[in-house]
């Protein structure tokens, strides 16, 4: 139990009325400090609930969550989210969504320290010319940037990335792969994040959590990408390290776990 | 334009490039300025003149008609003369009952003002608890959804037993009509909060205190505003007829008083009267909601 984040035996069973459905079964995983960990699988296999639970919006039924040897079990501003669908505040400006999150975990430095830290992590995913836009004014891709600037701000100790650049073009998406490449260069943080995008998982992560279909999901293997960094999108198109992850990953997701729909049809 | 400007420029190098952008930029700046006012004008007359256009046949025909020997209402050209002194002179006051229009329609105005106002205060308390808990939201909404169909005027009877005096019963009629509106756009707004705001203030952790100013408030506002402006119509066709039955002063009993002495020109007058403060009262309730909310309702 020495891993920075460890996930033990978790287990999540919903209710509705008499219909019991079990979601995720057995789910154990270790991240280590620094480390970027993809969890990829077809929807509907409860990632987004693994990541609910480890963000503590969700109460696992069994097992347990550990962030540096303590449990988890609230959400908190450690493990800040990036959520799918933004999720800014729409009456705030950019400044002011990021700034209510540095406000909260802050609370102890003075005014102007917060601002400069808000401006500084504004800067950080290149959004200060539109810190005074309110989120209807801005684009998808400058939303989520906002997005990962109000996580980042609350310096967590994991940040989650809930399939952060899925509603987004091909083109925004990839910049804002390599923006997260860079930042997580220079911060080093630790990065939990579900995708269902084969080269996104390989490209970004150092491990990828490959889950099985559900009911019962489980972890079905673990692939460590051991590309060198920094990773060049254009370079890896060649690597065959890259193309040897990238088939590993489609072969266990469209051979071995096919979606059950698909297998219906 | 730009084509003649570009070919200059190769052979003659520096000098010609800014005289050409000169006249590329002030020609047509000039002409949007013309273009501008040109197009300013053009969409006033088609925004005034259709109603003024419409208004004029309808007062025509009103005249026609009504100018035919039998006709049972006055013409416009008669109410007018008949009335001249109620129209142009709304602030006598010889006591009594016998005062300006202005004076009826500032009692009217203060007792809607009154029982608007306590309908906005409890309306938004009661729809925040229904929208909030599931439970106030079981126990009150039957009642809601059964008294809010009970017709204003069916109150004032009651209200009448109860308070004994004509003035607060009106006020309780403005009140009853106008909070049912308030409570259920409300209640949909807060429970229409979306689970991702929530989300973000538990990851933020924010207090219930900061959770209710800085989420839900700012979040329900669009459709308070809705159930606000749907209210103040209420309560202004209520409080007519609500006047006509407690009497004093007020614009609804000098419609009545009116009637009683065959003044019927003085009835259309006021009318026109009526119409008009009803539409500012509307359109001042709409125009606070968009400057809280500054247009930012949607996403």
């Amino acid at each position: 139990m020495n891993a920075y984040l460890s996930i033990e035996n978790l287990g999540m069973t919903f209710k509705r009325g008499a219909v019991t459905s079990e979601v995720l079964r057995g789910i154990d995983l270790k991240i280590d400090q620094g480390e970027y960990v993809a969890i990829i699988g077809h929807s509907g296999c409860g990632k987004s609930t693994l990541l609910n639970i480890v963000a503590g919006l969700l109460t696992s039924t069994v097992g347990e969550v550990f962030l540096e040897g303590e449990v988890v079990d609230t959400p908190g501003p450690d493990r800040a989210v990036v959520f799918q669908n933004h999720s800014l505040l729409p009456w705030l400006t950019t400044y002011q969504n990021v700034r209510l999150g540095v406000d909260k975990v802050f609370k102890s430095k003075t005014r102007a320290e917060r601002h400069d830290w808000t401006m500084h992590n504004l800067e950080l995913v290149q959004m200060v010319p539109a810190k005074d836009k309110r989120p209807g004014e801005i684009s998808g891709g400058m939303k989520q940037r906002v997005g990962i600037a109000r996580a980042l701000a609350m310096e967590p100790k994991v940040l989650l990335l809930d399939e952060p650049f899925g509603a987004l073009d091909a083109l925004t998406r990839a910049h804002l792969q390599d923006s997260v490449m860079e930042i997580h260069a220079k911060l080093g943080n630790t990065v939990l994040m579900i995708t269902h995008d084969v080269d996104e998982a390989v490209l970004l992560s150092d491990r990828i959590v490959m889950m099985t279909n559900g009911p019962s999901a489980t972890i079905g293997e673990v692939l460590t990408v051991d590309l060198p960094r920094p990773r060049r999108r254009l370079d890896l198109v060649a690597d065959p390290g890259y193309t040897r992850c990238r088939a590993a990953v489609l072969e266990f997701l469209y051979a071995r776990h096919r979606q059950p729909s698909l297998h219906a049809a | 334009m730009s084509l003649p400007a570009r070919s200059l420029a190769v052979p003659v190098a520096a000098v010609p490039p800014p005289s050409a952008k000169i006249i590329a930029l002030s020609l047509p700046s000039r002409e949007t300025l013309a273009e501008r006012l040109l197009g300013l004008g053009r969409a006033t007359m088609e925004n005034v003149l259709p109603p003024l256009l419409m208004l004029a046949i309808i007062v025509g025909l009103w005249e026609f008609f009504c100018s035919q020997p039998g006709a049972s209402l006055p013409p416009p050209s008669k109410v007018v003369s008949s009335t001249w002194e109620l129209i142009t002179d709304p602030f006598y006051d010889r006591g009594g009952l016998d005062k300006g229009l202005f004076w009826h329609l500032i009692a009217s105005l203060k007792r809607v003002a009154i029982g608007y106002a306590f309908a906005a205060v409890a309306g938004v308390a009661l729809g925040t608890l229904v929208g909030l808990s599931t439970w106030a939201m079981r126990g009150l909404d039957p009642i809601f959804q059964v008294l809010r169909t009970v017709p204003p005027l069916a109150w004032l009877p009651l209200s009448l037993a109860a308070f004994r005096d004509g003035n607060p019963s009106a006020i309780f009629v403005i009140f009853i009509t106008a909070i049912w509106p308030i409570i259920i756009n409300t209640a949909v707004g807060v429970r229409n909060i979306p689970a991702d705001y929530n989300n973000v203030a538990r990851v933020i952790r924010l207090s219930h205190l900061e959770y209710f100013y800085k989420i839900m408030v700012p979040a329900t506002v669009p459709y308070m505003f809705t159930g606000l402006r749907i209210g103040i119509g209420l309560s202004w066709l209520a409080i007519v007829a609500a006047e006509m039955l407690i009497g004093g002063v007020g614009i609804g009993f000098f419609i009545w008083d009116a009637w009683n002495s065959s003044l019927i020109a003085d009835i259309i007058v006021v009318l026109v009267y009526v119409g008009l403060v009803g539409f500012v009262l509307d359109r001042i309730v709409a125009f606070v909601g968009t400057l809280i909310t500054h247009g930012t309702a949607a996403n």
